[in-house]
């Protein structure tokens, strides 16, 4: 009977009025002149050591790790992965270019590369996790489950503004970080190179499909990757948040689980099966950096799928439990 | 899409529940809970708190499944056609709570968005009826909690309902408001609308409705006229006479005339305080009052005062709970 597009725009005026997407805004403007200051600080401690030119500094990069690989102290996983770094330095350094060429775009696309694991699923949790759990908190749910409207209605509304904030939070992430560090580096770069599509085999990257893209091009791969996980998380902050009654525990479960993540991810390896849960599956951009993943025989498509099953399972739970579920305070 | 409202008989039933029950974990908490609420009635819902009254209202209005049992709006079965059937209902399910970081208007525009049939002119004229006029565009987080009530029965009312229903609506609320909303609950009666009251005060159900069931443990123990169920009780008439001894005597003497002890009655606080020393307390019927004021006086007894107390729900209550607590 009742139509679905008012329930969204009732759910994306609550949203805005809440002023939760002001405060991601706020954050991303404090934070991001921070961190590129700290990386204007980088860029000229290594342009004094350097003189200004980046060869060496790749150089002695590439000969750096080279001598910590004869060390004994050092993990042979750590190594492997030193040794994948090494063959791409020397890929560029062979094609003659930049891998770090300082720019408001090189900036954006290295910090959404780091931020991509826990500082944009948190900012999505500012939105998420009290969509449901907020109305029950203040005890408005039961206004919104009398009125005359099923209820996958009323939860499929909130889903669907919540898909389209996390939207603009990505893309919000994306602009203002180019926004401001082109500041201090410059508005340029959308043209250089970067190669992608390295394939990583043991120890030896194979080389033949590797290719330079444009770097817009390569925002836009890693823009469209980082959409993805953002979704799949948003999901299951909203899963969270139906399934518990305050806004405070369903954000202490979804750090938790995050957290865990970034820990599993450094501890890798010995356990495979860790394969299969969604948070150490959600570093996608490295992927498209030929980074090594954490654990042997993860491949970009194998992690997609493991979040779209995670992302599926959480929207059929929501669901379920929510249409179904008495509401007794 | 306008509903046009039938000026149907007074019998038409708005709201039915049939052998409502619902069990949590392992325990029935709703057993058996059976009426009818009718067009133009006002009908209230009488119980201690933890009886199940607000169990049983979050069942009308499709908050909670029932384990068995129907529950009928105009004919459509609230948990199976919640969409047809809540259209009907207006209601506010414990306290009236709205979105504090919202305008009162934007509250009435947020809930209208969700049922058919309500433009800005509908509004407009709740916003009258309940006269938040004057601080609708202000924040909900600045309104007293009067003004979040009329708000929530603004929002109650929206979408024309044939049922409204109002979960201890005066908790809170001053003497004055109180008054006022008694006034306002029996204008709305009186335009058609069903009107559904609970409550664990006995008075205001005395004084609003005109039927009520009865609530205590989850199970509902009478269902009637308000006048009705009060006339199964005779009321109480309270002396003060001297010599006490010599009028115990006469009253004792005739079978019309029962005799009670102060710890068997049910009195407000208010008449037992303002009770002295030679007070007595008898059951009996109230035709019978010249009569027995005659006999007194010419048997040399003085008559300092004679009290009529009307029986109330409570006597009721306690008598069909056994003296169980209320409240």
């Amino acid at each position: 009977m009742t139509n679905l597009l008012p329930l969204i725009r009732n759910e994306c005026l609550k949203i805005i009025k809440k002023k939760r997407f002001y405060v991601i805004l706020l954050i991303l403007l404090v934070l991001v002149p921070m961190f590129t200051y700290a990386q204007m600080r980088i860029a000229e401690r290594s342009r004094d050591k350097f003189n200004s030119d980046w060869r060496l500094e790749i150089q002695q990069q590439i000969t750096d790790n080279q001598n910590s690989l004869g060390s004994d102290r050092i993990p042979e996983e750590w190594k492997s992965y030193r040794r994948i770094f090494l063959q791409q330095l020397q890929y560029y350094l062979d094609h003659d270019v930049n891998p770090n060429e300082p720019s408001g775009v090189t900036f954006t696309r290295e910090f959404v590369n780091n931020s991509v694991s826990l500082f944009i699923p948190l900012l999505i949790m500012a939105v998420a996790s009290d969509l449901v759990s907020g109305e029950r908190t203040t005890g408005t749910i039961k206004m919104l489950l009398t009125r005359p409207v099923r209820r996958w209605k009323v939860l499929f509304s909130k889903m669907v503004a919540l898909l389209m904030f996390v939207s603009l939070i990505v893309l919000s992430v994306f602009v203002i970080s180019y926004l401001i560090s082109g500041l201090a580096f410059g508005y340029k770069g959308f043209n250089v190179p970067v190669f992608t599509g390295f394939q990583l085999n043991g120890d030896t990257v194979d080389m033949t499909k590797v290719h330079a893209v444009e770097q817009w091009k390569y925002l836009l791969m890693q823009g469209g990757l980082i959409w993805y996980v953002s979704i799949v998380v948003a999901l299951l902050a909203f899963m969270v948040s139906v399934l518990v009654r305050s806004t405070a525990a369903s954000i202490v479960v979804m750090m938790a689980a995050l957290i865990a993540g970034t820990i599993l991810t450094n501890m890798a390896s010995a356990w495979t099966a860790a394969k299969y849960l969604f948070m150490v599956n959600m570093e996608l951009t490295t992927y498209l950096a030929g980074t090594p993943a954490p654990i042997e025989g993860m491949t970009l498509g194998f992690s997609m799928a493991v979040l779209g099953i995670w992302g599926l399972a959480a929207v059929i739970i929501s669901f379920a439990v929510f249409t179904k579920r008495d509401i007794l305070n | 899409m306008a509903r046009t409202i039938h000026e149907a008989p007074g019998d038409e039933v708005v709201l039915s529940a049939r052998g409502v029950r619902k069990k949590i974990g392992r325990k029935w908490i709703i057993d058996d809970v059976t009426f009818d609420v009718k067009k133009g009635e006002i009908f209230g819902f009488l119980g201690p708190n933890g009886a199940g009254k607000t169990t049983t209202i979050r069942m009308l209005v499709d908050l909670i499944r029932p384990s068995e049992g129907t529950i009928t709006v105009c004919g459509y079965n609230v948990n199976r056609n919640p969409e047809k059937a809540l259209q009907y209902v207006g209601s506010i399910v414990e306290n009236p709570e709205v979105y504090t970081y919202l305008t009162g208007w934007e509250n009435l525009q947020h809930f209208a968005r969700m049922q058919p049939g309500v433009d800005e002119q509908r509004i407009a004229e709740v916003v009258e009826i309940v006269r938040l006029d004057q601080r609708i565009q202000d924040k909900v987080s600045t309104y007293s909690l009067g003004m979040r009530q009329r708000l929530g029965i603004a929002q109650a009312l929206l979408g024309r309902p044939r049922l409204l229903i109002l979960d201890e609506p005066t908790n809170g609320l001053d003497p004055k408001g109180i008054k006022e909303l008694r006034e306002f609950i029996r204008k709305l009666a009186d335009e058609g609308l069903a009107v559904f009251v609970s409550s664990h005060l006995l008075s205001e159900i005395q004084l609003l409705c005109d039927r009520v069931a009865i609530i205590s443990k989850g199970r509902v123990l009478a269902v009637g006229a308000v006048d009705e169920l009060v006339a199964r009780n005779s009321p109480y008439v309270l002396w003060e006479l001297e010599p006490l001894q010599r009028a115990r005597d006469i009253m004792a003497g005739r079978p019309d005339i029962a005799l009670l002890h102060l710890d068997e009655v049910t009195l407000d606080d208010s008449v037992i305080a303002g009770m002295g020393v030679n007070s007595l307390v008898t059951a009996m019927d109230e035709e019978l009052i010249p009569e027995i004021v005659a006999v007194l006086v010419a048997q040399e007894v003085e008559v300092r005062a004679v009290h009529k107390i009307n029986p109330t729900l409570e006597q009721l209550f306690l008598k069909l709970t056994e003296g169980e607590a209320i409240d």
